[in-house]
């Protein structure tokens, strides 16, 4: 392939990736979207040049060609099985896993070119250097953050780990990075730059997984968001270093989308971003602080009286949380949902930003659940309307329907927008017991006089009011 | 070393920020899912130092780089599509 056509190939791919990402923002043509990028991506494969300017698939084969197809193919083995077997509740975990392989790889290639040129005679340019540390440094930092954040989704360890002066501590560590990184800039070259350089690498590690530690399984997908916006980076960074325009594009592109998308995540939980990565969430004293205030008692309900109260609504609004996807409980939610439409009853669900696991999250889980996506309102769309709904029901939502975040200053959540399902006539709330949310913090809308607690097993509550719907 | 680089890089983030300023909160999950397939590109850098690679260490460390980027880019796109297809509107 000649050298002229290949820098048009790479304007089109990256109109590609441009429109790919393009079409992700609606829903309707979101699907084409990843299919537009994924096409992006097989062409630029095609058209890969090496730094020499010659197609790497021009050359002889020899035994690393091998190499590569056989990496390939185990890739593609280990990426299918985890995309095709992974449950739609643990997709954030998944994300993190990806992407943590994605950091991985990109300070991988910086490394082995770092080395090369290390080992090599001539003199290196910080143009070159610079982008190779910067790939490795935020790549492996990326790596070792995205498999603490999977971690603590899965449940290993997700209360943040805090200890006194840490953030002194990870300050220093990052200086004594940036240090290594600021000499290896000017000393490149020889044996004590391959020395320095492992020792960077480690620490750069190290520091993925001190900075992510101290962070509460709750904000794992703001942590995610911007581990992959960094991993972007990184892959831009390789581009630079290695001379290839698609990687510089599609890592920029993901690098500056990631970042916007991490602060619209903050935004949707009203906590600036450095408050989430430096504040270490619900650790003290807010918790107990924000329990002393609550007046009122808890009031149970049996689940065939919600059943009458639900069937002789008019409007109906769901709220559903990460509570109802642990339970399995989307198909029943979509039953009682259909039931009660086909008796005349207004139902939608209300879906707070960060409902889920991360932002999104819930509506993937209900489209698994067959619910159609124009059923689904999105809180600023539902919460003006809320006085006229006579029924809200809160299936294993907790933090975001707590009005705490309204009324109490000492609350840690004060501030955070969130569901106005005390303003409904009636609230049902379906929990498996009095525990406290993800956040830790207690919910004054248990309490409320409008409030009944239907205790239980979400999916077994659910099919309970479906039969009772039925039946009456 | 050649500013056009440079060039590409500053369009190529405010193209970044443009296109997603209007995404609704529904769909940020397939997007960070999808986003996350785009940086799998890292695979073509692994492909690349593997071709070069001169020594087993570098050839190691390569191929984990090409393992990994495959999985990313190839279970990226997957895992992506699998969630969107589930987006159906109201029959």
């Amino acid at each position: 392939m000649s050298s002229q056509i290949v820098p048009l190939i790479i304007i089109g791919v990256s109109v590609l990736f441009i429109l790919g990402i393009k079409f992700l923002s609606s829903p309707k043509t979101a699907r084409t979207g990843n299919l537009v990028a994924a096409a992006g991506m097989f062409i630029a494969l095609c058209a890969l040049l090496k730094t020499d300017g010659s197609s790497v698939w021009s050359h002889g084969w020899t035994f690393n060609y091998t190499l590569i197809v056989i990496g390939t193919v185990i890739g593609l083995i280990i990426g299918a099985i985890g995309a095709y077997s992974v449950k739609m509740t643990s997709m954030p975990q998944m994300v993190a896993l990806f992407n943590g392989l994605g950091g991985g790889a990109a300070a991988l290639v910086a490394s082995l070119e770092f080395l090369k040129d290390a080992h090599g005679a001539e003199p290196v340019t910080a143009f070159i250097t610079v982008p190779m540390l910067f790939a490795t440094l935020i790549g492996s930092l990326s790596f070792s953050g995205s498999i603490i954040a999977y971690l603590k989704l899965e449940g290993k360890f997700e209360k943040p780990h805090t200890f006194p002066g840490q953030n002194i501590l990870n300050g220093l560590i990052w200086l004594v990075i940036l240090g290594l990184g600021g000499w290896l800039t000017f000393n490149a070259t020889g044996g004590n730059a391959v020395t320095a350089f492992i020792a960077m690498f480690a620490l750069a590690l190290f520091f993925g997984i001190a900075m992510v530690m101290p962070i509460g399984g709750a904000d794992m997908p703001v942590v995610i968001s911007l581990l992959n916006s960094f991993t972007g980076l990184a892959v831009a960074a390789d581009g630079f270093a290695i001379h290839n325009n698609a990687m510089i594009v599609a890592g920029t592109l993901v690098g500056s989308s990631g970042t916007l998308l991490t602060l619209l995540m903050c935004k949707a939980m009203n906590r600036p971003v450095t408050n989430v990565l430096f504040g270490a969430f619900g650790s003290s004293g807010g918790a107990t602080a924000a329990a002393s205030g609550i007046a009122g008692t808890v009031k149970p309900i049996q689940a065939d009286e919600v059943a009458l109260l639900l069937a002789y609504a008019q409007r109906v609004v769901i709220v559903p949380g990460y509570g109802m996807a642990v339970a399995q409980a989307q198909h029943s939610v979509r039953e009682l949902s259909d039931e009660l439409g086909k008796r005349g009853v207004e139902v939608q669900f209300a879906i707070h930003p960060v409902a889920g696991r991360m932002p999104g999250h819930m509506n993937v889980l209900l489209a698994e659940a067959n619910v159609p996506y124009d059923q689904l309102i999105e809180m600023e769309a539902i919460n003006p309307s809320m006085d006229r709904v006579d029924v809200c029901l809160v299936i294993g939502a907790n933090d975001v329907v707590n009005p705490a975040a309204r009324e109490d200053k000492a609350s840690p959540i004060y501030g955070m927008p969130i569901i106005e399902a005390d303003r409904c006539k009636t609230v049902i709330v379906m929990k498996r017991s009095m525990a406290a949310g993800f956040a830790g913090i207690e919910n004054h809308l248990f309490y409320k006089d409008n409030t009944r607690m239907l205790f239980g097993d979400a999916k077994a509550s659910l099919n309970a009011l479906v039969a009772a719907v039925k039946a009456s | 070393m050649d500013t056009n680089i440079l060039f590409i890089f500053i369009l190529a983030v405010f193209v970044g920020f443009e296109v997603i300023s209007k995404v609704p909160s529904m769909l940020h999950t397939p997007l960070m899912s999808g986003t996350n397939a785009i940086h799998g590109i890292i695979l073509f850098g692994g492909i690349l130092v593997l071709a070069d690679a001169d020594s087993v260490l570098t050839q190691v460390l390569g191929f984990v780089a090409v393992i990994f980027g495959s999985a990313n880019v190839f279970g990226g796109f997957m895992v992506t599509d699998r969630m969107l297809q589930m987006f159906k509107k109201k029959k």
